[in-house]
Parts: structure tokens; sequence; C-alpha cells
């Protein structure tokens, strides 16, 4: 049997559905993972995606775009297969595609995050693993050194930052992508108890708002305008994107301490080139252990890598006895460091 | 340890002066004299010899990680640091080891050398079972050897002068060989450091060496040329010699005693008046010569551990004296430059001569016969100057004569270390073996291999780049990546470099034949096509104009 999904050049084709998934070049028909820039781009004569997801999509594609929802689990007959999708902990709405035909299974699992022990994530379901034939997995910490820490004492750092910086008379400014990332540190941070006011860049208040409608209940934290008056504010936390370090809207918070959240962070190399004063390794993507486990979960007997380090999980399953190879993709940019969306 | 570490990474987050000094106050000021003597032995430069081999190191941490080496290599190479590496890919710690920093150092660190292997071993893993990644990560630094800290020496000492209220110039003075290898710290010693001298015998202790700044513009924003001393820029090694009660000791500019190396200079400076100290520098001169020997003559003098008879005729070493920083007992560190020389020249001591062009524009033109003299360029010293502590701006100024430079095409790069991991920051650079006819050859000749037109590899550099600069070309390597070994990517040739060395000469170790000391990058050439590089030829002709240098210097007795 050919295989169901072959790379082509505008991304990932499923040939007896019809459809692309996560094109990097406009097609007729595609299914999305996430909406993520690099995964959800403009231009594609329809969009199917999970139900959650759309609102994000509508911010980036406008409200006219051709989308259309599925729930988690919900079958659907296209063309010669049978599709569904199933949390992958990732972001809000994020999903592995099922694609079944004639018996056989292939899972697409575009980005994912698996929890660890301890963790709590409130603002997207869980990774669920999914059985299959063959498995298609991300690989953008695909490195041993990639070991994350239960995000719950990540979030207990960034707190005792807060505090510190709040002691010395700073703000603190902490820095992640607005979409998904922002919302992780909403919610872990912005809770009952927090030490001081939370505000946010107008750029993630728009995601908050998306991440809301869809029924995600994240705290109320205030946006940070041109008339906040940071002097009245005493030890606040301000979540923003990363490319506010170092611009005037950060100088306008006065004097704050500057901190970045990303799994990139493992890197002394990058948290010095980032020239932070602070690296907080926080990710939404499943780190080395994460990785193998979602692997072994799916009882795959072939498994194809995309975008990341490929290389070495490729080798390393071929050793464990799998069949494992790669599909060059164009999502994100392989293993550089901070530039890269995550 | 803990304190260590917290202190390690904060001086390592933090780009400002001031944080980092507030770091080590804090640090001083929570800590038992015993443990704050190995912070400040460790920061001020100081560093145990490797306790491990870092191939025991690797293997140990696959084993015990669970990886194959291949696996462990990849992470290896992602981080660019072996520390890091390790650190990161180790099980979560089983049991807690929570020790000071000098037990640390002195039950568990030292004496990893003299235990056999398997007891190494057992220590070794019982170490990364009781500490968390951060504290395994400075465990692995200083057992293999390659312990860094983003402190000057400077910086430490302010610190300490602050915290204490000792005074900064008597604790840079008192600190002088405090960082030597094989001498571990004590509380006793680090008490010394904060105690002004009762006046008592100095021994063979040096004074801190003054260094120079690169003049930034031409020495005519220096003012009058009067009040300016200009001698030769030696290219040896910079070395402090002392003579007190009948005794003589030398110094290296790494603060470590290279006494014994050089029983000619200990001869000479024997007959010294006791209480003299000299700055100067030590350089291969055979007798009756002109001028000193190429640089690679001390170097190899310096290679061998032990010094036959037959080395020491070939390579003798002398002194030529720059400054006089004790006589007669006396600390002439403040006294005017014009003295401090007037006063060696009387003692009799081969001072390295001046250059007596009378105007800036004559000054020019002397030190473009720098290369035949073999030196470096000049130095330019104030008059009025006294003999600073570290490098200070303003009163002394290196004037290096302009690098020897070709035009060289990237064809290999591998990512670099600490901030630059993960980066393509290291090169090798190749000139064409005869000059392409035309930019369709030179096209032609990439793909093709076994004709006579082919980029032959002469030399790696990886410094003189901006940050932004090695962005650009760390996305052009991976743009044009055309295979990829290990940490090392080739890439199909797109850019040329004007590449700078201070001296060529022929090798046989490396294929095109020829040596390059102290290659880096002058700039990105984006004006020169591929075809117009510079080829072996150019650089056969530069070997005949330079005296010649020797590629690889030895780094330890490296002079400033």
């Amino acid at each position: 049997m050919p295989d169901l999904v072959t790379r082509r050049p505008q991304g990932l084709y499923c040939e007896p559905g019809d459809f692309y998934i996560d094109p990097w070049l406009p097609v007729a028909r595609a299914v999305i993972t996430h909406a993520h820039a690099d995964h959800c781009r403009p231009g594609h004569g329809t969009y199917l995606a999970q139900r959650d997801a759309l609102g994000l999509m509508r911010a980036r594609l406008g409200d006219d775009a051709p989308l259309e929802g599925l729930g988690y689990g919900e079958a659907r007959r296209i063309g010669d297969v049978t599709l569904s999708l199933h949390p992958a902990g990732h972001v809000l709405g994020s999903a592995q595609l099922r694609i079944e035909h004639r018996g056989e299974v292939w899972v697409v699992a575009g980005d994912y995050f698996v929890s660890g022990a301890g963790d709590c994530n409130t603002t997207c379901a869980p990774f669920e693993p999914v059985r299959c034939d063959v498995f298609v997995t991300e690989s953008t910490f695909g490195l041993p050194i990639y070991r994350w820490a239960p995000q719950t004492e990540v979030l207990a750092e960034m707190r005792a930052w807060w505090m510190d910086c709040a002691a010395q008379g700073k703000q603190a400014l902490l820095m992640g992508y607005s979409l998904g990332k922002a919302q992780r540190l909403v919610a872990g941070l912005a809770t009952a108890d927090a030490p001081g006011p939370v505000l946010v860049h107008a750029a993630v208040a728009r995601l908050n708002a998306a991440y809301r409608e869809a029924g995600i209940a994240l705290p109320h934290v205030e946006t940070v305008t041109p008339e906040t008056n940071f002097k009245a504010l005493r030890g606040a936390l301000v979540i923003a994107p990363p490319a506010v370090q170092d611009s005037r809207w950060a100088k306008a918070m006065g004097a704050h301490s500057d901190a970045f959240a990303s799994g990139w962070m493992r890197l002394r190399g990058a948290r010095r080139r980032r020239s932070v004063d602070r690296g907080f390794v926080f990710s939404d993507h499943a780190d080395w252990p994460g990785l193998l486990s979602a692997i072994r979960a799916t009882g795959a007997q072939r498994v194809i890598v995309t975008h990341g380090d490929e290389g070495a999980l490729v080798r390393y399953l071929t050793e464990l006895g799998l069949q494992a190879e790669a599909f060059a993709t164009e999502y994100g940019d392989e293993t550089h460091g901070v530039e890269a969306a995550e | 340890m803990k304190g260590f570490v917290a202190l390690y990474l904060a001086l390592d987050a933090s780009t400002s002066t001031l944080a980092k000094v507030a770091a080590l106050k804090r640090y001083l000021a929570a800590t038992p004299p015993r443990d704050a003597a190995w912070a400040v032995y460790l920061l001020a430069g100081g560093t145990p010899r490797r306790a491990v081999p870092t191939g025991e190191l690797r293997a140990l941490a696959c084993e015990a990680a669970g990886l194959p080496e291949w696996l462990f290599e990849a992470g290896y190479a992602a981080t660019g640091d072996l520390a890091e590496a390790i650190a990161y890919v180790l099980p979560d710690p089983e049991d807690k080891l929570d020790e000071p920093l000098s037990e640390w150092m002195e039950n568990r660190i030292l004496p990893l050398r003299a235990l056999d292997a398997a007891a190494r071993r057992e220590a070794v893993l019982a170490a990364w079972r009781g500490l968390s990644a951060d504290e395994r990560f400075m465990f692995v630094k200083l057992v293999g050897g390659g312990f860094r800290v983003g402190v000057s020496k400077l910086l430490v000492q302010r610190a300490l002068a602050e915290w204490s209220g000792a005074d900064a110039a008597g604790i840079a003075q008192r600190m002088m060989g405090y960082t030597q290898i094989d001498t571990p710290p004590t509380a006793e010693r680090f008490q010394a450091l904060l105690t002004e001298d009762a006046g008592g015998s100095r021994g063979g202790q040096p004074y801190p060496f003054f260094l120079a700044h690169a003049l930034p513009g031409e020495p005519s924003a220096l003012g009058n040329r009067s009040d300016w001393l200009a001698e030769w820029k030696y290219d040896g090694i910079r070395a402090q010699v002392v003579k007190r009660d009948g005794q003589v000791w030398i110094w290296s500019r790494g603060e470590e005693l290279v006494t014994e190396r050089f029983p000619e200079v200990v001869l000479e400076a024997s007959t010294w008046p006791d209480g003299t100290v000299v700055d100067g520098e030590l350089l291969a001169w055979r007798h009756g010569e002109s001028e000193p020997a190429p640089f690679a003559l001390l170097q190899k003098r310096i290679g061998r551990t032990k010094l036959s008879k037959a080395i020491l005729a070939e390579a003798p070493v002398r002194l030529l004296a720059y400054d006089l920083l004790e006589s007669e007992g006396v600390d002439r560190r403040q006294e005017p430059m014009h003295l401090r020389r007037a006063r060696l020249e009387q003692l009799g001591i081969a001072t390295s001569p001046l250059v007596d062009a009378q105007d800036w524009p004559g000054l020019a033109t002397a030190r473009e016969a720098s290369r035949e003299r073999r030196v470096e360029g000049l130095m330019l010293k104030h008059r009025e100057s006294a003999y600073g502590v570290g490098r200070v701006v303003g009163s002394w100024w290196k004037w290096k004569v302009a690098p020897l430079s070709v035009d060289a095409v990237l064809i290999y790069a591998q990512a670099g270390h600490g901030r630059r991991a993960n980066l393509y920051t290291d090169y090798s650079f190749a000139v064409w073996s005869r000059a392409p006819r035309d930019a369709a050859e030179a096209e032609a000749a990439l793909d093709a291999t076994g004709g006579d037109l082919a980029l032959v590899p002469f030399a790696k550099a990886y410094s003189g780049l901006t940050d932004e600069e090695i962005k650009r070309v760390d996305r052009e390597v991976r743009r044009t990546t055309v295979e990829k070994f290990g940490p090392v990517r080739r890439v199909r040739p797109t850019m040329v470099f004007e590449l700078g060395f201070e001296g060529i000469q022929a090798s046989t170790r490396h294929k095109s034949g020829i040596a390059v000391r102290f290659p880096r990058m002058l700039r990105i050439r984006d004006d020169k096509p591929l075809h117009e590089a510079d080829t072996l030829d150019t650089l056969r002709e530069l070997m005949e104009i330079g005296p010649q240098g020797q590629a690889d210097a030895g780094e330890d007795l490296a002079d400033d």
C-alpha cells in the first residue's frame, strides 16, 4: 500500500483524502494542526481544524477565512479516508490528526507537549496518545539534553524571581510567545495569591480573549496601554512577546528586570545571547523523554520525524528497532536557539 | 558548593559590573574564609589540574544516562559545552550532597587525580547522584579542568576591597601568585590577602602587571610627540624578574613561577642588587644577532619539559627590560616613567631601546620596519606615567603594525562554545590553488574534484566579527550546507573574508604547506566574488616579506 502521507512541495499531503496538512504554500484544502503562524498560513481554499482553534485562526487569517471546525474525537469522512482530531497539549485547539484508510492508521502529531508528573495546564487539553501504525512526530527538542522540570516547579522559580524584583523596587518583564506560552504563564502566575498585579501586552490580551471565548477560564489581567502608570504599580509582572525586549515599550515600564520563558533557555549559550536577566526553561513542546514516551505509547512500528533534530531522533529510533525516517518540513527553524518560533 | 554555584550563575547571567560586584560581596559576606579562599582562587583565574580525563567523563555520562556515545556527542555539539551536556543528560539526583566548597575541592575533587580508574569512576558517579543539574555542571567544570567565569581579576579585587575595607591596590599586590597551580588556597592565605603588610620579608612576591590597550586611532591624537616614549613591542614572553635576599624569581604574565625554565636569566639577574624588580620580555636571542629569533624558537624551548644542553644552545633566552618596579627595595611604580627608565639604565640592565623619531610621521615611518625587526610594532608610554595595575586606558598604548592579510573563502563551519554555542562561529578558510580564469571556472571547480583548480584550506579563525555579522554568517552557513559531519558543516562556498594574521611560515603539518599565526577575520568582503579570492601564490609571496612566525602559539606563556 502506498504511503498515506507524503511530502510534496506545498507540504505534507494525504492522497486518498486529497488534503494537505499544515501546508506552507497555498493549496485547495488544508487541515491545520494548530494556529501558530508556521503551521497555519494564509491563502488556502478551505481550512479544517479543531473547533477551539478557530478563534485563534480567525485572529490570524481574518474574519472571512473559510474555516471549518471539528471536535476532538469526532470522525469525518474525507475522500477515501476517515479523519479525526485528538488533543496534542501544545496550545489551545492543537490537534493530532488520525487518518485511517483501509485499516491502516497514521497519526500526524503536529507540535505537542507531554505533561510530566505534577504538571497542571488548564489552558488546553492534555496530549492523548493514539494507537497507530505510522506516527509522524515533531522533534524540536529531539536531543537528550532537553529534559524539562515539571512546569509547576518552573512557575515557582518565576514567582520567586518576580518577588525578588519587587523587593529591589523593579518591575518584572517576562517574555514568551503570545499564543500559547503567554496563556500558560497567565494561568500559572496570575493566581489568587499572586504577590502583585499581572499585566499583559495588547498582543497577548487579544489571544487571551480568544482563549476565553473558547471557554478557557483565564484569570483576569490588565492590558498595558500608553496610559498605564507604572510608577503607581509596585511589584508588577508584565507578560509580553519577545519582540518587546529593549524596545521603547519596555522602557516605559521604568526600572525592570527581564526574563524569557522558552525551552531554548536550557542552553547557557542561548541564554547569554538573549542577554536577559533570567532564562526560564519553560516550553510547550515535548522534551526528549516526552518524545520517546509519546512515540512508545502510539505502538507505531514506523515513525516519521519532522522539524527539529530529525537526524538524532531517527537514528536513535532505528537503533531501538523501529522503522524511522525524516520528512524535511518548513516549520519553525531547525535547532536555531531562541530565534525559532516555539 | 551551593552558594558558589549560585554565585557563578549570577556572575554568568549578568553583564553589569555593578551587579557582579554586588553578587560577589553578598557571597563573601555569607561565606566562611576557608570556602571564600577557594572561591577567590577559582574566580581570579586559578585552575586546578584536570582531575578526570574528559574522555572518561564522557564515557561515564553515557553510562549514567544510558545513552549511546553518538547521541551524547550530538547533545554536546548542541550545547557547545561538555559540562552542560553532562549536567543535562544525567537522570535526576537520588540523594543530596550538601558540602561546602572547600570540602568539595579538598576531599572530593583534588584527590581524584590520585585514584585508579575504578575508584575514580565510583567517586564521580557518587557525586553526580548527589548533585542538582547546576551543581553537576560546576563539578564537571572543576574536575575537567575547564573552569572559566566572566569576571576579571580586577573585579574580584574590587569586590574584596569594598567588602573588607582594605585597599584594592594592596589586595592586587598580595594576590600575585595566589592562583598558582598546585598551591591550594587556605583560610590563612585568604586572610593574608586582606591584611596590610607588616613590613617583613616579601620573598619573591611580584607586582601586578600593567597592561596596555590597542591604540584606537592615529597617535597624533595623543598630543605632543615629546610627551611620549616609544619603544619596540617585542614578540616574546612578558615576565617580571624579582631579585631579593640573594634570590631570583621569574613570573610569567599568567602569574606562574617559571624561574627554573630560564637559567640564563637567573644567572644574569643574580648580579643585580637585592630589592630589584624588573618588567620585561623574555626572548630567544642568539649571540651576535641584531634581532631576536622568531617566536617559534622560543616556543620550541617552552615546549621542552627538560632543558637539555642542546636546546639551551639552540635557543638561548635573554631578558629585555621595559620597566623598573622596585629598586633598593623601594616600590618605584608611582614615579614617572622617564625616571624609572633612567634608573633601569643606571643599573646596567639591558633595556628595550627607545625609538627616537622626532615627530609622529617620523615614528610612523620607523614603525614600518617592525616586521624586519621581528617586533609587533611600537609601545607608546607617557613620560610621566606611573606603573598602574591591570589594563587602564590612557597612559600606555600598543601601536601594532597592520596584520598581513589575504582574501579567503569560507569552506567549513563549526558551532562555537559558551555564549556562541549553537551558532556557527568557527570557520575554516581556503585560497585557490591558482587564480580562476573567471566566475564560471570557479563555480565549475566547486563541483568537480581532482582538477588543478581547487580551494585549499589553510587557516581556521573564529574572532573578529560582530554579533550581527556572526548571525548573518550563521544563516548563510545553514542555507548553504552541503554535508554535516558531527558538529562540522561543509558549505557550498559563497562568502569571501579578509583574513588577517601576524606571521606566516612553511609547515609540513598543513595540507596547504603554510601555517599562519593568530588568524582572525578583518571583514566580510561582500564586494569580492568567489573567483577573486586570493591564491596559494599570494600566501607564498607574503612568506617572503615577513619574518617567520609560527602558528598556534603556546598559550600558557603567551605574552600580552
